[in-house]
């Protein structure tokens, strides 16, 4: 059984609520944090656990925080990105869902560490009732002097808004957000420079995902050190994934990361195996913006070693034969599954959520979808598939901000690694369940 | 003075200068054309990404590269950086890469456009593009607007560079006009047809770099080469009255601002960005209303304008080369005196 230090508490009746959450250790760590240390060993600490940005770039948390510029005079804001939108993901829902407080004793734990004096919860539009959670939550905890004025009697002060988006792909790209948030529209911001320097409002201002902000609690319960004998390398800690696909036990499952692939697809802690008996075809292992991987290639390195779950083992061998952990958007898909439809549809939402702000990405993301759908139908021609690889190669990072990348990499994977499928689409349309499947819906609807 | 190397060509360029505009300083062919960087526009740029160059070392301090192309236009030059514009076959490949992408929705419909013959997107395509496209679908249509009087927008033909947003943001006040919906049905738009009715929103024409925002006083009066341009001044009490006539016979078929060599409005004598007011464009068409100072020394740079391509074989022989040559890494020597600033691509001699 793997430990459990975010989601140690989550099935408790009432959790929710205050009073529940402080009987099973709330709020301690804020305290700690407001008694007894300075801000500079908060994120001392922070550095210490080796935690990285959980929202899948992967970027060690304590050393952003050590970049954000300290100007005097000007307020410096700390943002929780709860804009969770990767198909695939939906950990922070879960969290945010269960247990809303320690996302507040994250952030209001993180702010002191950073000297915001103001925090954010940007949170997507289709989450508008788990913004009513936080609110209830925020409220609970404003009226306990856990929020405003004088925290602990420590003499420190922090407001925490939650702010509802309209439910855009983008604006969980943090450059994006910032413009949301702002009141704008949310288009990325070309960086430099970083929102670390010129933020929200143009002052410093960090902005972090709702998974790493929650693991700041436990980092301070147990010290850095003991967060970081967790994991594996440079992977430290645990991470919540969110299984989904053709497994037996879909959901989100909190793992020490370093565990097999294996062991977490099929041993009946975790996924519980492929559904219905059948047999595994491909892994999406990181939310769908990550290169798919074949059987053979997600449980084991190109080198032959068992693929663990950490953000090293998952990138072993490049995008030639590896992927990312990203944010953590497990998706399994059985033998039945057809990987060019899968990629319509993958395509499809990123034609549908590109801004339109830079070439490539407003251009190509429609086009690769056009030409997909003409496999689906049965229209597409051999030389469509080279031509796809064009475009993808034309618009990976060619972009402002990594929407284009993750629009390019799943139709590169695709086609490294399933050429043969696309092939069959060309070669012979009719024999295609889709292609059938297509037609007979359409041809329903006329009649 | 940081020292930068443009395709083994190195500059000492002011603290804050951006790559673009180094290669500019160098001029000839090692500058990367600018679809949407306007330098008289704050905080344009970025967008198009028709200007990436790869930079082979990111400083004298920090000699690493940065593993993704840039935009130059907005990537400041650092000590000792080097850069790769026209000596990489990558840069190039990626280049026409976003090429395609600007053309695969664009009409074409150039025999019938204004704008033929001044056109950014021609020159571009010429030199950098395709003959062919790889598009076989649908492309996206707009119904034509018109925003204000003398403005018709026409959404088909634009590339989203944002200049004209960024003119109606910066020039003018009250700004009604911005981009809606997004993605590639994204468009230009006075929300629900509102005018732009104010005293400079004529500018936003001069910075449109295709045929998106043409002059309703002009429209299909006369192809651009056929009319003669003549700088002329006047006291004009909203701006610095300093304009490009363009004749056909004695008519005066449409003023506007005057054009620097990168098509960009040229400072007027007091060193301030020489916008004009819509007054001077759109309702002093007559020769008795201004005061000629003579023939205007353009840089007919476009490929029409130019003589039958003439002006661009240069870039693309070089780029065609470019992108046969040998092994990539490899340093090709840009010869026939293409870097002489002189001896640019359309510099009338």
């Amino acid at each position: 059984m793997g430990r459990k230090i975010l989601l140690d508490h989550d099935n408790i009746p009432g959790i929710q609520s205050l009073n529940v959450y402080r009987e099973k250790g709330g709020y301690r760590a804020l305290e700690k944090v407001l008694k007894t240390m300075t801000p500079e060993q908060i994120v001392e600490e922070v550095k210490t656990s080796g935690l990285r940005g959980r929202g899948g770039a992967g970027f060690p948390t304590g050393m952003k925080w050590s970049f954000l510029a300290k100007p005097e005079g000007v307020p410096r804001y700390l943002v929780c990105n709860a804009d969770e939108s990767e198909p695939g993901t939906f950990k922070d829902r879960y969290l945010m869902e269960r247990i809303p407080h320690l996302l507040i004793e994250g952030m209001v734990a993180s702010a002191f560490a950073l000297g915001a004096r103001t925090s954010y919860i940007y949170i997507r539009g289709e989450y508008f009732y788990i913004a009513q959670i936080l609110e209830k939550a925020l409220e609970e905890a404003y009226e306990a002097g856990l929020l405003g004025k004088n925290i602990f009697n420590s003499g420190f002060d922090h407001d925490c808004y939650v702010q509802v988006g309209a439910g855009a792909y983008i604006c969980g790209e943090e450059t994006a957000l910032l413009e949301s948030l702002e009141g704008k529209r949310g288009n990325p911001r070309i960086k430099p420079p970083f929102p670390a320097v010129a933020g929200l409002y143009g002052c410093p201002t960090v902005v972090n995902n709702v998974e790493t902000i929650a693991a700041v609690v436990p980092i301070i319960n147990m010290g850095g050190a003991a967060y970081a004998a967790i994991g594996i390398g440079r992977s430290t800690g645990t991470k919540l994934i969110s299984a989904s696909g053709h497994i037996n036990k879909p959901g989100v499952y909190e793992i020490e990361l370093g565990l097999p692939v294996e062991e977490f697809i099929f041993s009946d802690e975790y996924c519980g195996g492929i559904r219905n008996g059948k047999k595994m075809k491909a892994v999406v292992a990181g939310g769908s913006s990550v290169p798919v991987l074949p059987t053979d290639l997600i449980l084991k390195t190109a080198a032959g070693e068992p693929r663990l779950m950490s953000y090293e083992s998952l990138a072993d061998g490049g995008f030639a034969t590896g992927t990312m952990l990203g944010s953590g958007g497990f998706i399994v898909m059985d033998e039945d599954t057809s990987i060019v439809k899968n990629l319509w549809t993958f395509s499809r939402f990123y034609h549908h959520e590109s801004c339109g702000q830079c070439s490539p990405c407003r251009e190509g993301t429609g086009w690769m979808e056009k030409i997909l759908h003409n496999f689906i139908v049965g229209h597409a021609k051999m030389k469509d598939i080279d031509l796809l690889w064009d475009i993808q190669k034309n618009i990976e990072g060619k972009t402002i901000c990594p929407l284009g990348d993750a629009a390019a990499w799943p139709v590169a994977s695709a086609i490294r690694h399933f050429r043969k499928e696309f092939e069959e689409y060309v070669n012979n349309p009719g024999s295609i369940r889709d292609v059938k499947h297509y037609y007979r819906i359409n041809n329903l609807a006329e009649a | 003075m940081p020292k930068v190397t443009i395709d083994d060509i190195t500059i000492d360029v002011p603290e804050g200068t951006t790559i673009l505009q180094a290669a500019r300083m160098i001029g000839g062919e090692v500058v990367p054309p600018a679809m949407c960087y306007y330098s008289k526009l704050k905080t344009s740029g970025g967008y198009c990404r028709t200007c990436i160059v790869k930079v082979e070392q990111g400083s004298a301090k920090d000699p690493r590269p940065i593993p993704k192309p840039v935009a130059s236009c907005r990537t400041n030059v650092m000590d000792g950086m080097v850069v790769r514009n026209i000596t990489s076959p990558e840069v190039l490949e990626a280049r026409a890469g976003v090429v395609e992408f600007l053309l695969i929705n664009h009409p074409l419909d150039c025999p019938i456009c204004d704008q033929a013959g001044e056109c950014d997107l021609q020159d571009l395509s010429y030199g950098h593009g395709d003959e062919f496209s790889r598009y076989e679908f649908k492309r996206r249509e707009f119904e034509k607007i018109d925003i204000g009087s003398k403005v018709q927008l026409h959404m088909t033909r634009c590339i989203l560079c944002y200049r004209c947003v960024k003119v109606a943001d910066q020039l003018t006040d009250g700004r009604v006009h911005g981009v809606i919906n997004r993605g590639d049905v994204s468009e230009i738009s006075t929300y629900i047809e509102n005018v732009i009715e104010n005293d400079f929103s004529g500018n936003v024409i001069d910075v449109c770099p295709v045929g998106a925002l043409t002059d309703k006083t002009f429209r299909f009066k006369s192809r651009v080469w056929y009319t003669k341009p003549v700088d002329a001044h006047r006291d004009c009490k909203h701006c610095c009255g300093e304009v490009r006539l363009w004749y056909k016979g004695d008519e005066v078929l449409r003023v506007t601002t005057r054009r620097d060599q990168f098509g960009e409005v040229k400072d007027t004598t007091t060193g301030k960005p020489g916008w004009i007011c819509n007054e001077c464009r759109f309702d002093k068409k007559e020769t008795k209303d201004w005061i000629i100072e003579g023939l205007a020394h353009i840089n007919p740079h476009s490929v029409i304008s130019a003589n039958h391509y003439e002006s661009l074989k240069a870039l693309k022989a070089t780029v065609s080369r470019q992108l046969k040559a040998a092994p990539h890494g490899t340093k090709v020597t840009l010869g026939n005196g293409a870097l002489d600033p002189n001896n640019q691509p359309g510099t009338q001699k």
